[in-house]
């Protein structure tokens, strides 16, 4: 009986079929649910708590679950939740902002690179590569030293330490693609290289871009994070992430677990990027589309 | 001649490993005729593909189409003259990108000759119509079809552009037999009806002589026997066709089994490069490589037995 069944549902083998069906894991869908979350509070979070700005001396340091100050207050007597609300914004556009900028220089250099001749392409991926002579975090910090105070120069900085590892996933990706039979019927079709840039490499290359900038933007929130933290992104009073980290752990001793909320928050939003890219990797089938 | 399309003049390539993969190959394909190439793999014969393309710059020789030389030629009068000079590549699960429906991939070609929005569509299903596809293939990917599908959707795009001749480099040598002489038969169609010429590059000698007007037979390199291909199938003349020939079942030929291996094209034998392998083999054979000589009309072969001296045997 159930043999009969199988029979009867073989699939059509006429034409080659795809076995994997394209579905999320249940984790990749949760974490896709918290950065929904998270965008929702950026936009609309800040218009439900209080001002994030405003303190009371008077009620300093409370502890979370206090009436009226659900995650407690801060040394300035400042609303937690208020401000950790309030600063989704800005953490989220430190992690997004350098991406999309490196997403888009990255994949241009990357894939030029990749469709140049020997020596274009040398001369762009060696000149990246010396950004990989220093580790990542000390570039941003030395650029957005340099540079000054402020979330823009911080963006910038990371903008700049993110465009290499694009770059190179871009270029390895359109070198794979370089000698296969389609490329060489495009190069004989007599379009302009730029249109086989455009239509023909761009379509393979964005996908593992994608995955690639998904994860990067957990990294980049993390490192705005580190940015504030050392006093190089944004200024007070204005809420921020990793700001607040750093403000928090002056209480360490008398408020062990103010300065964990933010740093929770920081978790939970790099956490929930990274899972979403190895989602993303899945639904878009990077990796064995040819399986000649 | 006036109907001479492409004519190649003494061609060589180099690698940078120091492999010889061409040597002083001439050929002509004439408007509207099939000539036919093969040879093993390694022979040269796809790297001759390519510098007919114009895809590959030979180190030396000329490659003239219909009267241009494609080595004088600028970048964009190269990209114009491309529309009327395709290529259908080997292997189907390649020749199209994965990323692209089958309409997207045809459509690049249009438009890279400029044609506008408006008139694609109805040309691209008219040219899939023509290769026995429908308009429900249009919207698939490559990976929802199957391989002799795949072939006719190459073939359909190298014809988008109505070419004067289209290189099919090893066009069916992955399909299964069945499938191989139903996309042989639709391109004796094509031609038939539109008077394309083809360079049908194959290691297949059965599919090259089913297909082809003219055969070419290449060895290490160098083109070796030039001759129709119903005379060349009759009457072989140089030693490799004939060991090659015999190797084709149901011939009832007598089996010349050859010995050896294709000798490393980087450090090839003194003198004709087959002689190694050769059943025929004698010292003159070890000075030069014996240019093509007229075995008998429009019949040149590359053998020292060929002329004056009838082969034995």
């Amino acid at each position: 009986m159930t043999a009969l069944t199988e029979a009867a549902s073989l699939p059509d083998t006429t034409t080659i079929s795809k076995p994997r069906r394209r579905r999320m894991t249940a984790s990749a869908t949760a974490a896709a649910v918290v950065v929904v979350l998270i965008v929702l509070t950026a936009l609309f979070g800040p218009l439900l708590v209080g001002d994030p700005v405003a303190g009371d001396t008077a009620h300093r340091l409370l502890p979370a679950g206090t009436a009226g100050h659900v995650l407690g207050t801060d040394g300035q007597g400042r609303d937690v939740l208020a401000r950790l609300v309030d600063g989704t914004r800005l953490s989220l556009l430190a992690g997004l902002i350098p991406v999309l900028f490196a997403a888009i220089v990255g994949t241009g250099l990357g894939v030029t690179a990749g469709l140049s001749g020997k020596w274009g392409q040398r001369l762009i991926m060696r000149t990246l590569d010396v950004f990989y002579a220093f580790p990542a975090v000390l570039l941003a910090i030395a650029i957005a030293a340099a540079l000054g105070s402020g979330l823009s120069n911080a963006i910038i900085a990371l903008a700049v330490i993110l465009v290499p590892p694009v770059a190179r996933v871009a270029e390895t990706e359109t070198r794979r693609l370089v000698d296969l039979d389609y490329m060489e019927a495009a190069r004989a079709s007599g379009a302009s290289r730029s249109a086989i840039a455009l239509r023909q490499v761009l379509p393979n290359v964005a996908p593992p871009v994608v995955v690639y900038c998904t994860a990067l933007i957990g990294l980049s929130i993390v490192y705005s994070a580190g940015l504030s933290f050392l006093g190089l992104g944004i200024s007070p009073p204005t809420p921020e992430w990793g700001l607040m980290v750093s403000e928090h752990t002056q209480y360490i001793y008398s408020a062990p677990f103010l300065a964990a909320i933010p740093a929770l928050a920081i978790l939970v939003a790099s956490v929930a990027f990274n899972v979403l890219g190895d989602g993303l990797r899945d639904l878009l089938d990077v990796r064995g589309e040819v399986r000649a | 001649m006036s109907d001479v399309l492409l004519q190649a003049e003494n061609l060589s390539k180099t690698f940078g490993n120091g492999v010889r993969a061409v040597s002083d190959v001439s050929l002509t394909v004439h408007k509207g005729e099939t000539l036919g190439v093969v040879g093993e793999s390694g022979c040269g014969k796809s790297t001759t593909g390519k510098m007919l393309l114009g895809l590959l710059a030979p180190d030396s020789g000329s490659v003239t189409f219909d009267g241009v030389p494609l080595a004088g030629l600028g970048r964009g009068r190269l990209r114009a003259l491309r529309a009327r000079l395709q290529v259908v590549p080997q292997n189907p699960q390649t020749s199209l990108n994965p990323r692209l429906r089958v309409r997207q991939s045809i459509e690049f070609n249009l438009r890279a000759h400029g044609m506008e929005r408006a008139a694609r569509r109805p040309r691209i299903l008219e040219l899939l119509e023509r290769v026995g596809l429908t308009a429900v293939q249009a919207e698939r990917y490559p990976h929802e079809l199957s391989g002799g599908q795949l072939q006719r959707v190459a073939i359909a795009r190298a014809l988008a552009t109505s070419p004067d001749l289209v290189v099919c480099d090893e066009a069916v040598s992955a399909l299964d037999k069945s499938v191989q002489a139903q996309v042989l038969n639709l391109l004796a169609g094509l031609q038939a009806e539109t008077g394309v010429a083809f360079l049908f590059i194959s290691h297949d000698l059965a599919v090259v002589e089913h297909i082809s007007d003219r055969v070419a037979v290449m060895y290490l390199g160098r083109v070796v026997e030039l001759a129709p291909a119903s005379q060349l199938w009759a009457d072989p003349r140089h030693p490799y066709t004939r060991a090659l020939l015999s190797a084709t079942p149901g011939q009832g030929r007598e089996r010349i089994v050859l010995s050896g291996d294709l000798p490393n094209p980087a450090d090839p034998p003194s003198g004709c490069g087959f002689r190694t392998r050769c059943p025929v083999a004698e010292t003159a054979c070890q000075t030069e490589w014996p240019p093509l000589a007229e075995a008998a009309p429009s019949h040149q072969a590359a053998c020292v037995h060929v002329s004056p001296v009838a082969v034995p045997g």
